[in-house]
């Protein structure tokens, strides 16, 4: 079933207030699309509507966990991430256990163009010391990381959700662990393409095009930018011909970034290709037909790999 | 305790803060020096639960909002024995606990990290909210720089406080007039503060803030309202003077960040220790 993960995060988030009252959630007027408004509906007490102001809403959201609670400040990725000396100081060095919900991330969400679109935010949070940065692909993998980040991870973090639905990939009876890459499409070794968010869809749907031409490929997902599996990634590149990255976000600091750097960092010759938004802006239009623009669709992708091997 | 021992307190932490900006070669003596009168008053005869071995849960909190007045915290800290008064030598030395501007993960004891002019405000509102869901009677209070309320978000907390009620808010706004460019009325005029803030929703104390009596009156009166009922968090709105307490420093916009040299120091030493005399 398709659902958007942000709505998967607004469910997953009203279902662990129930047994985890130290979750506390502000919002700055975007409820109703970040999804936080599930939780506000249920736990008003624990709720808190800080009105179109982010950089007071991420500080309060600090000042809440010094008292030990679990914030979840949420707005779109974009104007978040816009107020990076609070994120920078109040939260990320004062270690501040907030997780900071940017929604909207990318291209995807279409219509309303650049300034909604989050597009630098996960090269800007990667930036702060032990910020972790998570962006699943799915509405199980959404789950999975929003409890994870309630009952496990320690620090500061960024949570990157989509607007549009995605279609379920996780497979079923695979072990989820929250910091490692996961394996989507098997194939023996040939290309090895690595995508996150949204894009993961993208990549597996052109995976199947370019499987049926005879071409290899395997997908994995990457839903933790940071700390980023350099071990995974370097382990299952050995052998591949060429690694491809597909990130709804600039790959100047995203997803393609990560890769490289492991990659480089291990020696390693391989050749890659970074999918992505490339230096560049966004633009109003349907979804859909911005994948296909800014060359993240299952076809573009498709065509970038074949103009590479052939 | 007495005015006049609060006065020679006051004169004791004012040397510590000279001692350790000259040791340090740097910082910023002027806001300092502004608002140790109000953080004596505040830590000494008003904040409950906040000594050192017996530190309380339901303890009252701190959040230096103008992160580079933190000298002045430092010696009220020493004096409160969190930290030895030997350690006040390393303030700005590499590794130190006593960063140049507030470090929380390094000294605990201290809410906020701050520095970045502006965030202190919403921070603490956060602790204040968070204390409340936890049905602490604590109250948390928040001292700023006037030169600091032309950040953006100074306001959005000041409207979003009142929204929320918070009457365990108690907000101090150290009003010195300076700010690294100029006098505040030049650089960017705040004023009527007293106007602006009241029109958010806060109930304001006009006070001078180097008058030990106006001062333990105002929060006096901050806390008399909370336990009387009310719903609006209050602003201190403390008029004092940059330097105050070295002469050749007083209203000197020179002295903003600007660490006394040797004789400097001697000389403003002697100042503060024979003011009262004179």
């Amino acid at each position: 079933m398709a659902k958007a993960t942000r709505q998967a995060f607004g469910e997953a988030l009203a279902k662990l207030g129930e047994t985890h009252p130290e979750i506390v959630v502000l919002d700055a007027d975007l409820a109703k699309s970040t999804k936080s408004e599930i939780f506000g509906k249920k736990f008003p007490d624990r709720f808190f509507e800080m009105g179109i102001a982010e950089a007071n809403m991420i500080g309060t959201a600090a000042g809440l966990a010094f008292t030990g609670k679990i914030p979840f400040a949420c707005s779109f990725g974009c104007f978040l991430t816009g107020r990076y000396d609070t994120i920078r100081l109040s939260v990320a060095y004062s270690q501040a256990r907030v997780r900071l919900v940017g929604t909207h991330a990318g291209v995807g969400i279409g219509d309303d163009g650049h300034s909604q679109m989050g597009l630098e935010d996960i090269s800007l949070m990667r930036s702060l010391p032990t910020m972790g940065v998570f962006q699943p692909m799915d509405a199980r993998d959404t789950e999975l990381i929003v409890e994870y980040l309630v009952k496990e991870w320690k620090g500061p973090a960024y949570l990157r959700l989509t607007r549009q639905n995605v279609p379920d990939l996780f497979p079923s009876g695979a072990k989820f662990n929250p910091l490692k890459l996961m394996e989507i499409k098997k194939a023996s070794p040939g290309i090895l393409c690595v995508a996150t968010g949204a894009a993961v869809t993208e990549a597996v749907q052109a995976a199947e095009k370019l499987t049926a031409q005879g071409i290899s490929i395997s997908v994995w997902n990457a839903s933790c930018l940071k700390p980023f599996d350099n071990e995974t990634l370097v382990s299952i590149a050995k052998g591949a011909k060429l690694v491809i990255t597909v990130e709804d976000h600039s790959v100047i600091g995203g997803l393609g970034t990560c890769v490289a750097e492991a990659l480089a960092q291990a020696g390693s010759s391989i050749s890659l290709v970074k999918l992505g938004i490339q230096d560049t802006f966004g633009e109003s239009g349907e979804g859909f037909e911005l994948y296909e623009k800014f060359g993240l669709s299952a076809l573009a992708i498709t065509k970038a790999v074949i103009q590479r091997v052939r | 305790m007495p005015s006049t021992e609060l006065s020679s307190l006051t004169d004791e932490l004012r040397i510590w803060i000279i001692d350790m900006l000259e040791e340090a070669k740097s910082g910023h003596p002027g806001g300092s020096l502004s608002a140790i009168d109000l953080l004596t008053v505040l830590w000494f005869k008003e904040m409950r639960g906040i000594e050192v071995n017996n530190l309380k849960d339901d303890r009252d909190r701190f959040v230096l909002s103008k992160g580079h007045g933190v000298p002045a915290l430092y010696a009220i800290l020493a004096k409160k024995n969190f930290i030895p008064v030997e350690e006040l030598k390393t303030l700005r030395k590499t590794g130190a606990r006593l960063q140049g501007h507030p470090d929380r993960v390094r000294l605990p004891i201290l809410e906020a990290s701050t520095g970045s002019l502006g965030q202190g405000l919403s921070v603490a509102q956060g602790i204040a909210l968070g204390l409340r869901l936890q049905k602490k009677h604590s109250r948390v209070f928040c001292l700023m720089g006037d030169g600091e309320t032309q950040e953006g978000q100074i306001w959005e907390a000041a409207m979003s406080a009142p929204k929320f009620k918070l009457s365990n808010l108690c907000a101090i706004l150290d009003c010195n007039e300076g700010q690294i460019d100029g006098p505040v009325s030049q650089v960017m005029p705040i004023e009527p503060v007293a106007d602006k803030w009241k029109a958010f929703g806060w109930h304001v104390i006009d006070i001078n803030g180097h008058d030990f009596g106006q001062i333990e009156n105002a929060y006096q009166e901050a806390r008399t309202l909370q336990e009387k009922g009310g719903t609006k968090p209050v602003l201190i709105l403390a008029r004092t003077v940059k330097g105050k307490g070295v002469p050749f420093m007083e209203h000197k916009i020179e002295w903003h960040g600007v660490a006394p040299k040797a004789d400097e120091a001697s000389i403003a030493r002697d100042f503060i220790r024979n003011g009262r005399k004179n």
